[in-house]
C-alpha cells in the first residue's frame, strides 16, 4: 500500500524520508514540486498527484507537506487518513507537530513511523499502544525525575485517577450577508476526554438532551448498540487523551448566534479614501463573556493602506498581503469594541467591485452554545471513586461575515 | 517492486547536490572526508561492549537513513549486533537490516539465524517480531525459510503472531511469485481465523495476492460480516472494499431486476436459503422490496452486509465513512442508499485534503442521485477561506444539485461568488451558471441577463469567461438574442482575451443575419488589428470574412479580400492554410466551381448546440472511492468492480458446515438442558443400564419427581424406540459414562452434571460443552438440606475456562463473572426451572461458584442490590469460605415481574465487590401448567384479538419429527405439553410467574414443512417475544 513517505518543509526541501518497501528515490518528490509550484499556494496542491510509475497523496499541516509514494490502487482517503494519523500522532507525543521538533527526534519519529506500518499496511495507530512500543521523549525524561525523586517501590503507585470531558462547541460555519440573516450555521461540537484511570474501568456518560444531536461519529470505543438503543455512550477508555465523540447539530434547530458585526465599508468611485468601520457586540451569550476576539478581514487589492484607531486591542494590515487582522480580546457588552478609519486607495483606479468577507474567531467559556449537557457519568468495574470534570467552550468555527 | 532502479538511484541520491542543510546533521556534517572519519568513528562505537556506545551509534545512524544518506558501508559493523542483548540496540538494528539487507544480501544472511531463533521464542511479541523483520529483508534466497516461518507462524496461538504473519503473505509474493500457490493455501487457512486482529490483515494480503480467487471468501463471508465492526479501522476499509466487489458477482442487483426475476422466480433461488430467510434479515429485505412491489427478494447475506455496514457510517475514521458509502451506493436499493449522504457530509468539515476526496466522490454521486444531497445543499456553500480546488469542487456538487425548485437559492448563492477575488474561482463560478441555464429551462433567460451584465466587469477574466459561456447559451436559441449579440460586439473594443474576442466574432458571423448592420463593420475593425490578433482570432476573423462575404457580399468583398491576403503571408501556417482554403472556397474561380456552389452550406450550416455537462458523468464505473475515480483513470492493480450477474450465484456455497461455535453449543446446550422433562429419554438411560446405580438412580428418580412436580409426567408422548433409533451408534459410548458415573458420588462436577442432563444429545457434543453443561437440579437440593460441605466435595476441579464463550441463553450454563474478572472467582448461573422454594413467584437461579485462584475466597454474599422497579432477589445464605479449587453452588430466587429487564446486583467477598447482573431468556419467566385439551381452547378463546400473536414459519427438515419440535419449543420457554388429537398440532401451556398470566402456544405443522405458530397471553410483550424466540429455535 504505503511504500514510502517522505516529509517537506515549504521551503522544499527533504528533511525526513521512510521507506516500508524498497526504497524510492527521492527523486519522485520532483513531481511533487512541480505541482507546489504550479499551484501558488500551499493548500492548493492536489492531494493526489499521478506520476508515470507512482501517486504521491499528500496532506500539509503545521507547513510540512506528508508526501506518501504509492505505486498501486489503494482507496485515497485510507492514505490521507493515515497521513493525518501520522501528524496527530507527532502531535501527542512531542506536543507540537514541527520541522524542528521532526529533526530533533528524528530517531523516535523514525521508529513510530516503523510501527505504524508494516509493509505499507497500518499495523499500530492508536497513540496509546505506540507509547507502550516507543516511548516519547518528554515522558522519559519526567520518567526519570519523579524515580529520582521518589523511593524505590512506589513507582507502581495507583495513578490518580480521573476522567475529565471536555466539550468543545464550534458554531463552523456561520455566513451573514449584507442583510443581516444568518445564510447558514451549522453547530459541530467534539467531546475530548482525558481518561487517567487505573484497571479496566467501564464507563458510562449520559446526556441531559441527547436527542439534540443529528449526526455523531464515536471512538472506536464507544459501544454503538448502547446509543442505538439507550443514547448512552457507555465505553472502556484508552489512557490519556481522546477524542471520545464529534457531533453535528443540524441546522434545523435554530443557533443561536452568540455575536453580531456592524460594519460601513464603502469606496467612493471619484475619491481615493474610502471609509471603513467594524464594531462587535455579544448576543444571546448567557452572561457569558465572549474572549479571544479577533477579526481578520482580506482586503481589496485597490487598498493601499489603511489608518484606523480602534477603541480596544490592536490592528494591523499588512500591504503586501492586504490582511487585515484585528485583536480585540474581550469584548466588554457595556463599551463595545469598533475599529473605525480610513482606507487609501489607488488614485485614479475606480473602486474595487468585491467586498471583503470578515472573519471572526471568538471563544466563550463555560458554554455550551448548542445547549448541550452531560447529565452524569459513572464507572463501573473499579472500586475507587473517580475524579470527574467536565470543561464547556464555545469556539467560533468558520464565522463568516459577507459584506 | 522498483527493487533494482531504486536501488542504484538511492546511492547517487543520496550523496547528490540535491542535499539540504547539509551541515546540520550531526552524523555527517562537514565534507566528504571527514564523513568517512565519522563512520570510522560510528564503527568503533558498534564494536565496543557497552550498550550505550553501541545506542547511540545506532541512533546517529537511524538519523542518518531518515534523512536520506547512506550509511551501507555500515553493514557489517551493525549486522554483528543483530544479536544484541539490549532491546533498544536491537530494535534499531533491525530498522537498519530491513532498510539495506536488499544492498548487501550475503552479509544478511549472518542475522538469519538469530530471527529463526526468534520465532521459536515463546514471547508472543519477539515471534512477532522475528517474523516481521525475517520477511521484510527482501533477499529472495530465504524464500523457503520464510515460507516456512510463515506456514508456521500461521497456526501461531497467538493471534498477534498470526496477523503477522497475514502481513508477511503480500511481502512473500512481492519477492517471489512463484509462491502464489503455497500462499493462497495460507490465506485460505487464515481466512478462516476468527479473531478480529486478523481478519483485516488476512483479507488486505488476499487483495495482493489472489483478489481473483473469489469463491475462498464464501464460507468466511458471514463471519466477515459480523466480526467487521469490531475489527481496526484499517482493516475495515479493506474489508469493505472487497466485499463490494464480492457481493457484485454474488447477489442480484436490488434495483432493476424485475424482468429478470419474471423468469427466475424467487423460490427457485431462494429454496435452500429458507432457514436463513427467516432470521431478523428476512423481515427487513421483505419491507425493503414491499414498497417497491417486485417480486425481489434480497439474498439474506446481501442484507446482513448491508445491516452490518450500516453503524460503520458512524466511525471517526473518514475512510471507513467513505467505504461504507460507496457500499451502499454500489449495492443498496435505491430507497436505502440515502442514509450515506448525511455522514458523507460530516466529512466535509474535516481537513481539506479529505474534503477534496469526499467532495470528489460526491459530486459523481450527485449526478446519479440528486435528490440524496439536496437538503445538505448548504453544507456546498463556499467559504472563502476555502482552498480554490475545493471551492470549484463544491461549485461542481451546487451545479449538480441544481434543481427548478431550488435554483434561485443557488443562483443567488452564485452571485455572491463571482465577487470573490479569486478569479480562477470567478471563472468556474460562470461556467457553472452556464450549465444550471441549459439544464434548467425556466432559468435561461435569467442567467443570460445576469451574465450580460458581467459583461461590464472591470475583471477581464470574468468577461471573457462571460463571453464564452453567453456563446454557448445562445447557440441554443440565437433568434431572441440579436441584442446581446449586439452588446458582445460592442465589447469588441474593449476585451483582450483572445477566446472571449474569438468567441464574439464566431457569435457575429453564425448569426451575421440577426445583425446584418453590425458585423461588416465588426469584420472591418477586426482587418485593422488582424496582424496584432492572437492566432485563435485571426482564424475567426477568417471565418467571419467568409461568412460575411456569402451573406453579403456586397460590403465586404473587399475586406474579405483583405483579411484573406494578410492571412495568406502570416507566419502561422494553420493561417495560411485556412485563408487558401476558404480562398478557394468562397471566391468563385472558373474551374472549380462545384465546390463554392455549397459554400454557403458548408459555413452556415445550423450547428447543434454543445452540451455542457459535468466531467463527473459517468464517472461511476469505477469502484467510487478508489483512486481510480479520483484520477478518472484505471490505476496499476484497480480491480474492476464487476456488473451485477444475470442470475445469482448458487447461494448456498456460504453455507458453513459446522455452524457458529457459540450458537451450536448454546443449541446443545438448551436441548440438553431440556431432556429432563422428558422422561423417557431417562427412563431409557436410567433404568434399563445394568451398571447403573446409586446415583443414576437418584438422578432417575429427581427427574420424575421434579417432572411429575410441574405435572408434567402423563403428558410425555415422545416414544423411547425413536429416541433410541436416533440414538444408534452412540449407546456404547454412553455406557461407558454411566459407568464412570456409576462410580460414585465423588466423582467430578461435570461427569455428575451429565448424569443429571444426562440426555442423548450430550454424547454429540465436543468434551468442552459437556463440561459447561450443569443444569444441576440436584445439587440444588443438596444445597437446600443446608449441607455446603458435601457441595464442596461435588466440584472437584475449577470450570474450564472455556466458560467464557458460553453465550447467552436460558437454559444453558452462563456466566456472571469471569474468573479473571472476578480475581480467580469464577461464577455462572442457570435456570433451574423448579418453583423458589421461599416465593412462587421467583424464578430460581442456580449460581455455580469455583475459586481457581490459590487463596480461600471468604464471605460470599450479595451486597445490595440496584433493582429495576418491581424486581425483588431472594439472595442466597452467605458462602463462608471456598477454598482454592473447590466450587460450590447456591441458589437464589428472582422476581422478574414479568419482564426481561436484567437483575442487577453485587457479590461481594470480604474484599472485593463485584457488579453482575442476570438477565432472563423470556422462556424462563413462565412456568408449566397442565391442562386438557377443551381447556386450552376455551381459554384460548379468551385470549384472543390484541392478545393473540401468530407467525408463519416454515419448519427445516431436520425439525419436523414430534419430538425435536417438542424439545425444541420447550428448550426455548417452560411451557408444558398439552395432549392433543391431531397429529400436526402442538398445544404448550404456562403460567408466567409474577402474575399468573397464562401463555398458551400453539404450533400448527404441516408436512410440508409449513408452519403456523400462535401464542395467545395477555401479556403482549411477553407473547411478541415469546414467538420470536420459538421461531428462531425452531427455524434454526
Amino acid at each position: 500500500m504505503i511504500h514510502s513517505l517522505f516529509l517537506i518543509n515549504s521551503s522544499g526541501d527533504i528533511f525526513l524520508e521512510k521507506h516500508w518497501k524498497s526504497v524510492v528515490s527521492r527523486s519522485v518528490c520532483d513531481y511533487f514540486f512541480e505541482a507546489q509550484e504550479r499551484a501558488t499556494e500551499a493548500e492548493n496542491v492536489p492531494p493526489v498527484i499521478p506520476t508515470p510509475h507512482h501517486y504521491l497523496l499528500s496532506v500539509y499541516r503545521h507547513k510540512i507537506f506528508f508526501v506518501a509514494v504509492i505505486q498501486t490502487e489503494v482507496p485515497p482517503l485510507f492514505v490521507i487518513e493515515f497521513l493525518h494519523r501520522v501528524v496527530d500522532t507527532f502531535q501527542d507525543y512531542f506536543g507540537v507537530c514541527s520541522e524542528p521538533v521532526i529533526k530533533d527526534n528524528v530517531v523516535v519519529v523514525y521508529e513510530v513511523l516503523e510501527e505504524m506500518l508494516d509493509n505499507g499496511f497500518p499495523l499500530a495507530t492508536e497513540s496509546n499502544i505506540l507509547k507502550e512500543l516507543i516511548k516519547p521523549p518528554t515522558i522519559l525524561r519526567t520518567v526519570v525525575n519523579t524515580i529520582t525523586g521518589m523511593e524505590k517501590g512506589e513507582t507502581h503507585r495507583e495513578l490518580p485517577s480521573w476522567v475529565k470531558a471536555l466539550n468543545n462547541l464550534l458554531p463552523a460555519f456561520c455566513l451573514i450577508p449584507i442583510s443581516g440573516s444568518t445564510i447558514t450555521a451549522e453547530i459541530q461540537g467534539v467531546i475530548d476526554a482525558c481518561v487517567k484511570l487505573t484497571g479496566m474501568p467501564d464507563l458510562t456518560l449520559s446526556f441531559m438532551n441527547p436527542r439534540l444531536l443529528d449526526d455523531v461519529s464515536f471512538h472506536p470505543c464507544v459501544r454503538f448498540k448502547r446509543w442505538e438503543s439507550e443514547r448512552i455512550l457507555s465505553f472502556i477508555p484508552p489512557d490519556g487523551n481522546f477524542r471520545l465523540l464529534s457531533y453535528h447539530v443540524s441546522a434545523q434547530n435554530l443557533v443561536a448566534i452568540p455575536v453580531y458585526v456592524k460594519h460601513n465599508i464603502s469606496f467612493r468611485d471619484s475619491s481615493s479614501l474610502g471609509r471603513f468601520e467594524i464594531t462587535v457586540g455579544p448576543k444571546q451569550t448567557m452572561g457569558k463573556t465572549i474572549e479571544g476576539v479577533i477579526v481578520t478581514s482580506q482586503m481589496p487589492k485597490g487598498v493601499l493602506n489603511m489608518s484606523l484607531t480602534p477603541s480596544q486591542g490592536t490592528h494591523t494590515f499588512d500591504p503586501v498581503t492586504k490582511m487585515l487582522s484585528w485583536d480585540v480580546g474581550k469584548i466588554n457588552p457595556q463599551k463595545l469594541p469598533s475599529l473605525k478609519g480610513t482606507m487609501s486607495l489607488q488614485a485614479g483606479a475606480s473602486k474595487p467591485d468585491e467586498n471583503p468577507t470578515i472573519n471572526l474567531q471568538f471563544k466563550i467559556q463555560q458554554l455550551a452554545i448548542s445547549g448541550l449537557k452531560v447529565n452524569r457519568l459513572d464507572m463501573y468495574g473499579e472500586k475507587y471513586k473517580p475524579f470527574k470534570g467536565i470543561k464547556y467552550m464555545t469556539k467560533a468555527g468558520k464565522f463568516q461575515v459577507r459584506t | 517492486m522498483s527493487a533494482a532502479p531504486a536501488y542504484g538511484e538511492d546511492k547517487g541520491g543520496s550523496a547528490g547536490p540535491g542535499e539540504p542543510e547539509y551541515g546540520h546533521d550531526p552524523a555527517s556534517g562537514g565534507i566528504f572526508s571527514s564523513d568517512y572519519k565519522r563512520h570510522d568513528d560510528l564503527k568503533e562505537m558498534l564494536d565496543t561492549n557497552k550498550d550505550s556506545l553501541k545506542l547511540e551509534a545506532m541512533k546517529r545512524i537511524v538519523a542518518m537513513i531518515a534523512r536520506g544518506k547512506n550509511a551501507s558501508d555500515l553493514f557489517p559493523a551493525v549486522v554483528k549486533n543483530v544479536a544484541c542483548k539490549n532491546i533498544e540496540v536491537k530494535k534499531l538494528v533491525y530498522v537498519y537490516l530491513v532498510r539495506y539487507a536488499e544492498e548487501q544480501q550475503d552479509l544478511a544472511l549472518l542475522s538469519i539465524s538469530t530471527f529463526q531463533r526468534g520465532l521459536k521464542d515463546p514471547n508472543q511479541l519477539i515471534r512477532a517480531s522475528a517474523l516481521r523483520v525475517l520477511s521484510s529483508i527482501r533477499v529472495p534466497i530465504i524464500v523457503p525459510i520464510m515460507m516456512l516461518a510463515i506456514k508456521e507462524a500461521a497456526s501461531d496461538m497467538s493471534p498477534y503472531v498470526r496477523k503477522t504473519a497475514a502481513h508477511a503473505i503480500p511481502k512473500l509474493y512481492s519477492l517471489d511469485s512463484d509462491q502464489k500457490d503455497q500462499l493462497i493455501e495460507v490465506i485460505e487457512k487464515l481466512l478462516a481465523d476468527k479473531t478480529t486482529l486478523v481478519a483485516g490483515s488476512v483479507v488486505m494480503a488476499f487483495e495482493e495476492v489472489c483478489p481473483e480467487r473469489i469463491d475462498l471468501i464464501h464460507k468466511n463471508y458471514r463471519k466477515l460480516c459480523n466480526l467487521l465492526i469490531d475489527v481496526e479501522e484499517w482493516g475495515q476499509v479493506v474489508i469493505i472494499s472487497m466485499l463490494t466487489r464480492y457481493a457484485r458477482t454474488q447477489f442480484l442487483s436490488p434495483t432493476q431486476n424485475e424482468s429478470l426475476l419474471e423468469e427466475n422466480p424467487e423460490k427457485a433461488f431462494y429454496g435452500s436459503e429458507e432457514d436463513e430467510a427467516k432470521g431478523p434479515g428476512s423481515e427487513e429485505a421483505a419491507t425493503t422490496a414491499l414498497p417497491a412491489r417486485k417480486p425481489y427478494v434480497m439474498d439474506p447475506d446481501h442484507r446482513l452486509l448491508l445491516r452490518n455496514t450500516k453503524p460503520l457510517l458512524q466511525s471517526r475514521s473518514a475512510a471507513v465513512v467513505m467505504a461504507v458509502a460507496q457500499l451502499y451506493f454500489h449495492l443498496a436499493p435505491k430507497a436505502e442508499v440515502g442514509v450515506i449522504a448525511k455522514a458523507l457530509v460530516r466529512l466535509l468539515r474535516s481537513h481539506s485534503e479529505v474534503q477534496y476526496v469526499v467532495l470528489q466522490n460526491v459530486a459523481t454521486m450527485s449526478i446519479k442521485r440528486r435528490g440524496m444531497f439536496e437538503p445538505y445543499l448548504k453544507s456546498f456553500y463556499i467559504r472563502s477561506t476555502d482552498p480554490t480546488q475545493i471551492k470549484i469542487l463544491k461549485l461542481e456538487v451546487l451545479t449538480n444539485l441544481a434543481s427548478e425548485t431550488n435554483i434561485p437559492t443557488v443562483l443567488r448563492e452564485f452571485q455572491t461568488y463571482i465577487r470573490s477575488m479569486d478569479k480562477d474561482f470567478v471563472a468556474a463560478t460562470i461556467q457553472a451558471i452556464g450549465r444550471c441555464a441549459t439544464n434548467i429551462g425556466r432559468v435561461r433567460d435569467t442567467c443570460l441577463n445576469g451574465l450580460v451584465q458581467l459583461l461590464s466587469n472591470r475583471d477581464e477574466l470574468v468577461v471573457a469567461e462571460s463571453v464564452v459561456v453567453i456563446k454557448k447559451l445562445l447557440q441554443m436559441q440565437p433568434a431572441q438574442h440579436g441584442e446581446i449579440i449586439k452588446h458582445l460586439a460592442k465589447l469588441t473594443d474593449s476585451i483582450q482575451v483572445p477566446m472571449a474576442r474569438a468567441s464574439i466574432l464566431w457569435l457575429i458571423g453564425e448569426y451575421c443575419e440577426h445583425v446584418p448592420k453590425i458585423a461588416p463593420d465588426v469584420l472591418r475593425k477586426m482587418a485593422k488589428s488582424f496582424t496584432a490578433e492572437e492566432d485563435i482570432v485571426k482564424l475567426q476573423v477568417i471565418n467571419l470574412a467568409a461568412k460575411l462575404y456569402l451573406t453579403n457580399s456586397k460590403q465586404t468583398k473587399l475586406l474579405t479580400q483583405y483579411v484573406l491576403s494578410l492571412a495568406k503571408y502570416d507566419q502561422n501556417y494553420d493561417i495560411r492554410d485556412r485563408a487558401r482554403f476558404t480562398r478557394q472556397l468562397i471566391v468563385p474561380s472558373e474551374q472549380g466551381g462545384a465546390l463554392s456552389r455549397h459554400a454557403k452550406k458548408l459555413f452556415l450550416a445550423p450547428k447543434p448546440a454543445p452540451v455542457l455537462e459535468s466531467s463527473f458523468k459517468d464517472r461511476d464505473h469505477f469502484q467510487l472511492g478508489s483512486l481510480s475515480h479520483l484520477l478518472n483513470a484505471k490505476a496499476t492493480g484497480y480491480q474492476e468492480l464487476p456488473d451485477w450477474p444475470e442470475e445469482a450465484p448458487d447461494p448456498s456455497v456460504r453455507n458453513v458446515e459446522v455452524p457458529e461455535w457459540t450458537k451450536c453449543s448454546n443449541r446443545e446446550k438448551r436441548k440438553e438442558k431440556e431432556k429432563p422433562f422428558y422422561s423417557d429419554s431417562e427412563g431409557e438411560s436410567g433404568p434399563t443400564e445394568s451398571a447403573d446405580s446409586g446415583e443414576i438412580s437418584r438422578a432417575g428418580d429427581s427427574v420424575q419427581g421434579e417432572v411429575s412436580r410441574l405435572g408434567l409426567s402423563p403428558i410425555c408422548p415422545i416414544s423411547s424406540s425413536e429416541q433410541s433409533e436416533e440414538e444408534g451408534g452412540k449407546r456404547k459410548m454412553k455406557k461407558r459414562k454411566k459407568v464412570t458415573e456409576a462410580q460414585g458420588d465423588a466423582s467430578s462436577s461435570d461427569e455428575g452434571s451429565d448424569s443429571s442432563s444426562s440426555s442423548s444429545e450430550s454424547e454429540r457434543t465436543s468434551e468442552t460443552e459437556e463440561e459447561q453443561v450443569e443444569p444441576a437440579s440436584w445439587r440444588k437440593k443438596t444445597d437446600k438440606a443446608g449441607t455446603g460441605s458435601l457441595l464442596a466435595h461435588f466440584h472437584t476441579g475449577p470450570p474450564p475456562p472455556l466458560q467464557l464463550l458460553s453465550p447467552g441463553s436460558g437454559a444453558g450454563r452462563q456466566e456472571l463473572l469471569h474468573r479473571v474478572a472476578g480475581e480467580g472467582l469464577a461464577v455462572d448461573y442457570t435456570f433451574s426451572r423448579q418453583p423458589f422454594s421461599g416465593d412462587p413467584h421467583m424464578v430460581s437461579v442456580h449460581i455455580h461458584f469455583s475459586n481457581s485462584s490459590d487463596t480461600p475466597i471468604k464471605g460470599l454474599h450479595v451486597g445490595t442490590p440496584k433493582l429495576p422497579a418491581g424486581i425483588s432477589i431472594q439472595e442466597f445464605p452467605e458462602i463462608e469460605s471456598l477454598a482454592p479449587g473447590e466450587s460450590t453452588t447456591a441458589v437464589m430466587g428472582i422476581n422478574f415481574c414479568d419482564s426481561t429487564q436484567a437483575a442487577n446486583f453485587q457479590l461481594c467477598t470480604q474484599t472485593r465487590q463485584f457488579y453482575v447482573s442476570i438477565q432472563p431468556p423470556v422462556g424462563e419467566l413462565m412456568a408449566p401448567v397442565f391442562m386438557s385439551e377443551n381447556e386450552f381452547k376455551k381459554e384460548q378463546g379468551k385470549l384472543t384479538g390484541m392478545s393473540e400473536i401468530t407467525e408463519k414459519l416454515t419448519l427445516p427438515d431436520g425439525c419436523r419429527s414430534d419430538h425435536i419440535v417438542v424439545q425444541k419449543v420447550t428448550t426455548v420457554a417452560n411451557l408444558g405439553r398439552v395432549p392433543c388429537g391431531a397429529s400436526d398440532e402442538y398445544r404448550f401451556a404456562g403460567r408466567t410467574l409474577t402474575s399468573g398470566s397464562l401463555v398458551l402456544l400453539t404450533l400448527d405443522a404441516r408436512p410440508t414443512g409449513a408452519a403456523q405458530l400462535t401464542v395467545n397471553s395477555e401479556k403482549m410483550v411477553i407473547g411478541t417475544m415469546l414467538v420470536k424466540d420459538v421461531v428462531q429455535a425452531l427455524t434454526q
